[in-house]
């Protein structure tokens, strides 16, 4: 009953979707009020059926009914609620059935509060976003449907595959998905606007809101994702330059550039071709990532089935999107009224540069990511992209973004002052300097770059406080006004001050992880002390424990530092009956921003152990980064203000203020 | 008919859900346009302004641009109202009112498994009253589920393991002789049976692992047959032949006259002392040995010939596979024996650990470089 009510409401939201997707579309030809708004309600109704599928699929795994065959491949019924729940989205279909139901949401969304767009640019997004949402209720059904039957219903599950069963399942994989396609809006607005013939600022301040939080998942998506692996994993690597973790990174890029390129386009009415583009762009590489993730052209942990027939339906909705809007793109674009003109030296210029190098850095994830895949298939030769490729890459290219990070929002809109921009980032220039040297005097071994790295970082971060402080004129005015000003101050100039600190922070992390990080491997035994890095791990014993469908052995470790007890670490191994496979559990003593971190391999006969104990000095900061970033997109986010862009007059007095 | 019932509900929702907005004129209020954008920046500028965010120059010429793109964006306002086409309308409405359930009628027919039951674990556990077969797998599932429960059941581990080993799942028939060993003590027959797990696990190899179980067992009880014959496989499969035939001539030596296993290690003791006739027992043997030379060929092919057939709806087993290939050396014909062992390496191919076994045994054979 369950399941083929969810079955059947799918259905009914993929013909909701056909009829979202061509009578707003008249309505918006013929200026029929009536026949445009039929794409609020049924936007409203899909999003109603696709929940209730969802929640249907939820309540088969919940209930463990095993005549369903997704629920069966991929639960058991001793598993925690917990992970019955998340258990949904951990293999193929349920994944995508979140992620139409996300789209779903977006849709809604869009239809419930777009009381401010005008009509017909309403109708035209909704009537796209239906276009995207039809091929993807087709691709569910015909190819990954979660609700096919099993007519004699075994008595046990297969279970769901143990790296999956954490927390992290819980998170990581709904906050990617509604990054990934939250900038489905965008490129629905942005489609809207070639459609139409028409864009402007207003355009512009109508999608920042989408694109902004779907910015925000996408950073929280792929922290949390990173943070799994790290702990999860057992290898203590953070990041791997995996073509899945490259599918989430290329629209990251992307959509921060589109993030900088739209506030130029809402504040200064310029960009806007270009805002375009870049809208298309990254819900194409939005695509791309589903495609590379669901296709099985790439094995990893995320590619729960492979299926050809799959790879190919994909493929097909990927040509025709991305080739659809980019042939839609390059017919009406010279159409599209060019905007406001600006200096290479001002705010503008410094947002161009910005984009470049985004851009480029994107283009070079890509290259990475498919010249390998495409090696493989045309003249059948393997090869790995890794680490050594992107340093020399990909890094240069950011070091160089960072760098510019803390002139762009100090320079005046429309002509910019670089030489006085520079005299007021000396402050922060001098302090990055005197992290190199502190670094440079305190640091043993590791790469000379990582002092200069850390000295950018530090750079970064004093930029973002010096914007603050000059926008307050904290040490020029008397404290009252200062707190005045910093109360009238937009929150949005807050959330740039955030996010610009979270990239020097993160990049502070990366370097001290990355160069001073330690680690010891060995095989120990009972009692035996470790050393490392000042701490001193001893192994009290090894215990056997049953979880609820999975037997675990502990081992225990007394963590002291100069003599004195710190902490007690239980890293254990978990092993799966039903799958017959086993996880390791890391342990994680966190001290300030450091970790210390202990996984186990096998254990010998004799009661020894293999044992990998890390310590990462502040490892902690990687993700702070992010979270300090996606703070600030929710500073900016929170900000109902309108964004003027008040240029700076050709004859102006030098100190000036820009504003927001 | 509840579930025939609820899809019409669903049905008339979605339809209502396109028919609503048709029935209403469409208010034009309801929406939003540049003009107001435009109106609200020029009034954020005033606020900045008063803030002192902004210095008075810069919003003169933010007021200048604003005010520019505002006279623009009034000036593009569609001349013409809004206005409604009622043939349009109604083509929309007989779309929603035919179209969408025909769509989903369509394409929920030929996916949908209407006519299931749902079977969740509570049902399940009430006891499986609908007509459920109770296959063997789900029986061990059972079993498995209440000893993951009540993991000291040393009796349930007892009967589980066997059937777990029937099954071919050798490392949880170890892990359930293992435990039933914890569970219901020290015997030689559990050490053994485990013995044989392990082994079988290992695909027929006695590993280091089992044969120091198939010796704790020969501790436990010297004439213990399981274990005396296991630890001559390992002393076979290490080499030492002789020690094989030593050992499985004492076990015959003790052996009861009609002990179910005296075949097997007859045949094993032919195979090492090199008799001519692979598994053969002791009757067949005689009864052979009456034979005019023709009959006894006929039997020995008809019984080769069974071994194949078996082979071919079972290829796993690489004992077999080898018995086979020396039948056919022995009979002389050797392309059957090499058309035999090609078709053991594919029986076997996917399976790394049997390949190896299979190489090695056809290399003692002579048969493969």
């Amino acid at each position: 009953m369950i399941a083929e009510s969810g079955h059947y409401a799918l259905v009914l939201a993929l013909a909701l979707a056909l009829i979202q997707s061509v009578v707003p579309l008249i309505g918006a030809r013929l200026r029929d009020a009536a026949l445009m708004n039929v794409a609020r309600s049924t936007a409203l109704a899909q999003l109603l059926f696709v929940g209730a599928s969802f929640v249907a699929l939820v309540m088969l795994h919940v209930n463990s009914d095993f005549s369903v065959a997704n629920v069966y491949e991929n639960s058991h019924s001793m598993k925690p609620l917990l992970y019955k729940i998340t258990g949904v989205w951990g293999n193929h279909e349920g994944s995508m059935l979140l992620w139409v139901s996300i789209l779903a949401l977006f849709g809604g969304l869009v239809a419930a509060f777009g009381n401010n767009l005008p009509m017909s640019l309403r109708a035209h997004v909704l009537a796209v976003q239906a276009w995207i949402a039809s091929a993807f209720y087709l691709f569910i059904l015909v190819t990954s449907n979660p609700f096919l039957r099993i007519a004699s219903p075994p008595i046990e599950g297969r279970d769901l595959n143990p790296v999956l069963q954490d927390i992290g399942l819980a998170v990581h994989p709904p906050m990617l998905y509604l990054g990934y396609v939250g900038f489905s809006i965008s490129f629905s607005f942005a489609i809207a606007a070639l459609m139409e013939g028409r864009i402007d600022a207003a355009w512009a301040r109508w999608v920042r809101p989408w694109t902004l939080m779907a910015w925000i998942f996408l950073t929280l998506g792929i922290a949390m994702g990173s943070y799994w692996a790290y702990y999860e994993l057992g290898w203590g690597g953070w990041w791997f330059w995996d073509p899945v973790e490259n599918a989430s990174l290329m629209p990251w890029l992307a959509g921060t550039a589109l993030l900088h390129s739209a506030l130029v386009m809402e504040k200064r009415n310029a960009l806007k071709v270009w805002t375009i583009l870049l809208s298309i762009l990254t819900f194409s590489l939005s695509l791309l990532g589903t495609f590379l993730v669901r296709s099985g052209v790439i094995t990893s942990v995320h590619a729960f089935a492979t299926d050809p027939t799959r790879g190919v339906f994909i493929l097909l909705i990927l040509c025709l999107f991305i080739g659809g809007s980019l042939s839609l793109f390059a017919g009406r674009a010279t159409s599209l009224k060019q905007g406001g003109l600006f200096a290479p030296i001002s705010r503008e210029g410094a947002l161009v540069l910005n984009n470049l190098l985004l851009t480029v850095a994107c283009a070079v994830v890509l290259f990475g990511t498919l010249y390998p895949l495409a090696m493989e298939m045309l003249a059948d030769f393997k090869m790995s992209v890794g680490a050594p490729f992107y340093n020399l890459t990909f890094a240069p290219l950011f070091a160089l973004l960072l760098l510019a990070v803390p002139f762009g929002p100090m320079l005046a809109w429309k002509r910019g002052d670089l030489l006085g921009v520079t005299q007021r980032l000396l402050a922060a220039g001098v302090a990055g300097l005197v992290a190199v040297a502190i670094a440079w005097g305190w640091a043993t071994g590791g790469s000379t770059l990582a002092p200069l790295a850390i000295g950018l970082g530090v750079f970064v971060i004093g930029g973002a406080v010096t914007d603050i402080v000059e926008r307050t004129g904290l040490v020029r005015l008397p404290f009252a006004t200062v707190l005045h000003r910093a109360r009238g101050l937009p929150r949005s100039a807050w959330g740039t001050a955030f996010a610009h600190a979270g990239l020097g922070v993160a990049l502070i992390g990366i370097v001290c992880e990355t160069t001073w990080n330690s680690e010891y491997i060995a095989t120990m035994k009972q009692s035996e002390v470790a050393h490392i890095a000042g701490y001193d791990v001893k192994l009290d014993g090894l215990f056997q424990r049953q979880g609820p469908n999975y037997r675990e052995m502990i081992a225990e470790f007394n963590v002291s530092r100069d003599g004195e007890t710190l902490s007690v670490m239980t890293p254990s191994k978990r092993s799966f009956t039903t799958r017959g496979s086993s996880t390791t559990e890391a342990a994680l003593l966190t001290r300030g921003a450091s970790q210390l971190y202990i996984s186990l391999g096998d254990a010998t006969a004799e009661g020894a152990i293999a044992v990998r104990i890390y310590h990462k000095p502040l490892v902690l900061l990687i993700w702070w980064g992010p979270v300090l970033m996606a703070f600030g997109g929710v500073l900016s986010l929170s900000d109902r203000r309108l964004r003027v862009g008040a240029p700076k007059p050709a004859r102006a007095k030098p100190r000036l203020q820009p504003a927001e | 008919m509840t579930l025939w019932f609820v899809f019409a509900l669903m049905t008339v929702a979605a339809i209502f859900a396109v028919l609503l907005p048709l029935g209403r004129s469409g208010r034009v209020q309801d929406q939003g346009s540049e003009v107001a954008v435009y109106k609200d920046q020029l009034a954020e500028i005033e606020r900045d302004l008063g803030a002192g965010l902004i210095a008075a120059p810069e919003a003169e010429a933010a007021r200048v641009e604003i005010g520019r793109r505002l006279l623009a964006a009034a000036g593009s306002k569609p001349a013409v109202e809004p206005k409604s086409s009622l043939k349009w309308r109604r083509a929309a409405a007989v779309l929603a009112l035919v179209g969408l359930p025909l769509v989903a009628i369509g394409v929920y027919m030929p996916l949908g498994s209407p006519r299931l039951q749902a079977f969740p674990l509570a049902q399940r556990e009430r006891g499986s009253g609908s007509g459920m077969a109770q296959s063997l797998e789900n029986l061990v599932a059972q079993v498995e589920q209440h000893l993951e429960k009540n993991p000291t059941d040393g009796r349930g581990w007892n009967v589980l393991a066997p059937v777990l080993e029937r099954l071919g799942r050798f490392d949880d028939a170890a892990r359930a002789f293992r435990n039933s060993l914890t569970y219901n003590g020290e015997s030689a027959e559990r050490r053994s049976d485990l013995g044989e797990a392990l082994s079988a696990a290992a695909g027929g190899v006695v590993t280091a692992e089992a044969k120091a179980e198939f010796e704790r067992a020969h501790a436990l009880s010297a004439d213990d047959p399981k274990a005396n014959y296991f630890l001559g496989l390992a002393a076979e499969q290490d080499g030492r032949k002789d020690d094989a035939v030593s050992i499985w001539r004492a076990l015959l030596a003790k052996a009861p006259a009609d002990a179910p296993w005296r075949p097997l290690v007859q045949s094993s003791l032919a195979r090492v002392g090199g008799g001519a006739m692979p598994a053969l027992s002791d009757e067949t043997v005689a009864a052979s040995k009456d034979m005019a030379e023709g009959d006894r060929n006929a039997m020995v092919r008809g019984m080769v010939e069974r071994l194949a057939t078996r082979l071919k709806q079972n290829g796993d087993d690489v004992e077999g596979w080898l018995r086979l290939v020396r039948a056919y050396l022995v009979m002389g014909d050797r392309d059957k024996a090499v058309g035999a062992s090609s078709d053991a390496r594919q029986a076997v191919a996917n399976d790394a650990d049997r390949l190896r076994q299979l190489n090695e045994g056809l290399k003692t054979l002579g048969l493969d470089g």
